[in-house]
């Protein structure tokens, strides 16, 4: 039978059909590599009776010939998520044992798909980080480790995510993607991570960051695994009001392989300063597979492109801002006993919040503050309207856009923890994506000089999840990326 | 644009969190160099630029005016750290 975790997503569902193993075995396994992955810190809280549970449901579906599309496919969730029964952080000290009583739409889609829960995954506080340091559980070590053996981080928000489906702890996991959250950890990790459209995923019952531009999304370790999760995890929802209302196509039947005569678009403005040479390497090697696919390369103009970052760095916080403020000790989470209701709320809020969070809420408090409300949230809104200009402007162009996702790899845990700024500049490839509410996914294409994985970033129009899912295959392909971490936390 | 103590203090207050004196440098330091950052957005003329609230231009739905959902005070309250019946508990508010 072998180590069922070696099993990609697609290959462990072929398998279950064919009856070469059971959904309880394949959980077992899963399960078992779990609870031997406590040096990675990806897994907040393991679930293994509840993995165990649906998996011997699997197997009575799969047994009466009535399994779903996922059906017995171990997964872990991003404890962004609410669970219902199971509690749910955001990795917030300020959220304390909460245990919601409802589950997310995102979460149920896949479990009413047959998927198995194998836990709740690690992230940035509230999903605000680009490498998993600022989790009250503590940082996510990367498999990946550099030359030197030096502890590298994940990528955050989604850093657990990343971590797990990287280590095979689970063919897939959930994740969000706010600024790159989904695309930069996956760079970092060597597997596939998709921020689909704005409005394609339902956002019911994920803790809130900033509303107008979170996304879920999977992490799996193939593009075809990614084009199932995301066929499972789309769909309209009444109780998402940005939700929106169109079919579900199937993804994985739009990976054709053929992408003849199709126009990708390159944009000059992505060669930013200081960017190393091996990333633009690679780059022109993306570029030059896509070209040998049949596609015409088309070189556009992003101009704004430089303003992106800034104008999130207030939208963002502007927004968590208002979401945050629902945390104030009085319907769940934690309580600080304060001497008044107001005392109670800023004693909760200090000790609740971390560094990181504390930082946003106050900035966004400052952009919406009266007085500086025009000049810091309206100009950002404007400077938005421009950035997703850009892009329809290139859209007439071409068909999809090719950049790099980071502008290095993973780097050392501890590296940026005490400039914010230098942590934010991870997210200048993505970022420009979730304003313009596009859908963009991030292939592991190459490795760097210290063997540590990089990713092409692909970008496509509104509702274009299918061309850029074809894309993106072609271009996996093309990369035939091999490369595995040692599974060094096996010895720990 | 950067901001001193005494307005560090202010966004605190309005964000209800609780910061200490000894906070109030490192805050001061860190807040002034995002804003200092997101201060090269002015390079950019925005002159009757409609600003953009929402990636995806959808009009809100409407829907029948029925209750559709509720009646499960329990589930609501099972998080609360204080309850007092069917109500959340907080710290006296009026003398």
């Amino acid at each position: 039978m072998g180590d069922l975790t070696e099993l990609n997503l697609a290959e462990a569902r072929d398998g279950l059909a064919k009856k070469e193993f059971s959904a309880s075995e394949l959980a077992q396994a899963h399960v078992d590599a779990v609870a031997a992955s406590a040096p990675l810190n990806a897994f907040v809280l393991e679930t293994a009776d509840k993995a165990l549970a649906m998996a011997a449901d699997s197997d009575a579906r799969l047994a009466a010939g009535t399994a779903r599309p996922l059906e017995g496919l171990p997964i872990g969730v991003k404890d962004l998520f609410c669970t219902k029964d199971i509690r749910t952080t955001a990795c917030s000290n300020i959220l304390d044992e909460f245990t919601p009583t409802y589950e997310s739409t995102v979460t149920q889609n896949l479990w009413n798909d047959g998927a198995v829960m194998l836990g709740k995954l690690n992230n940035d506080e509230f999903a605000m980080g680009s490498s998993n340091e600022t989790s009250r559980f503590g940082p996510v070590v990367n498999p990946w480790r550099g030359a030197d053996g030096q502890n590298l981080v994940p990528g955050g928000s989604s850093g657990g995510s990343s971590a797990a489906v990287a280590a095979h702890l689970g063919v897939a996991a959930t994740a969000t993607d706010t600024g790159g959250s989904i695309r930069q950890p996956a760079a970092f990790t060597g597997t596939v991570g998709m921020k689909p459209t704005y409005g394609r995923c339902s956002r019911w019952g994920i803790v809130a960051f900033a509303s107008s531009l979170d996304q879920a999304g999977p992490i799996c370790r193939n593009v075809r695994d990614t084009a199932i999760m995301l066929t499972s995890m789309s769909g309209f929802d009444a109780k998402d009001t940005t939700s929106i209302d169109r079919p579900v196509p199937d993804y994985e039947a739009a990976l054709t392989g053929d992408i003849r005569g199709l126009k990708v678009g390159i944009p000059k403005e992505y060669r930013v300063d200081n960017m190393p040479a091996e990333i633009d390497a690679l780059w022109q090697q993306g570029i030059d597979w896509l070209r040998a696919a049949g596609a015409e390369i088309v070189d556009i103009s992003l101009p704004h492109t430089k303003y992106a970052l800034p104008a999130y760095y207030i939208i963002a916080p502007a927004e968590a801002s208002s979401n945050l403020a629902r945390y104030d000790g009085v319907r769940y989470g934690a309580r600080k006993a304060g001497v008044d209701l107001e005392d109670m709320y800023a004693g909760t809020r200090a000790a609740g919040f971390g560094e990181e969070v504390t930082r946003r809420v106050m900035i966004g408090t400052y952009a919406l503050s009266a007085g500086y409300y025009d000049a810091y949230y309206i100009k950002a809104l404007q400077v938005r309207r421009l950035i997703a200009e850009d892009f329809a402007a290139a859209y007439e162009k071409c068909d999809v856009l090719l950049t790099p996702t980071t502008p290095s790899a993973a780097f050392p845990i501890g590296g940026k923890v005490d400039d914010p700024l230098d942590m934010y500049l991870n997210d200048v490839f993505t970022v420009t994506v979730n304003l313009a509410g596009l859908p963009g996914i991030s292939v592991p294409a190459g490795l760097d000089k210290d063997g540590l994985p990089l990713g092409l970033q692909l970008i496509g129009q509104a509702f274009g999840e299918e061309q850029l899912l074809r894309v993106a295959r072609v271009m996996e392909a093309a990369a035939g990326f091999a490369a595995r971490p040692q599974a060094w936390w096996k010895d720990q | 644009m950067s901001v001193d103590e005494t307005m560090v203090r202010r966004i605190a207050t309005l964000a209800r969190i609780g910061v200490g004196d000894e906070q109030l440098p490192g805050l001061v330091k860190e807040l002034s160099s995002i804003l200092d950052f997101v201060e090269q957005l002015n390079e950019l003329d925005t002159q009757g630029v409609k600003p953009l609230t929402s990636a995806v231009e959808a009009t809100m739905r409407m829907r029948e005016d029925v209750v559709t959902d509720g009646g499960y005070p329990d589930a609501i309250l099972a998080n609360a750290p204080e309850r007092d019946d069917d109500y959340f508990a907080v710290p006296k508010v009026v003398e």
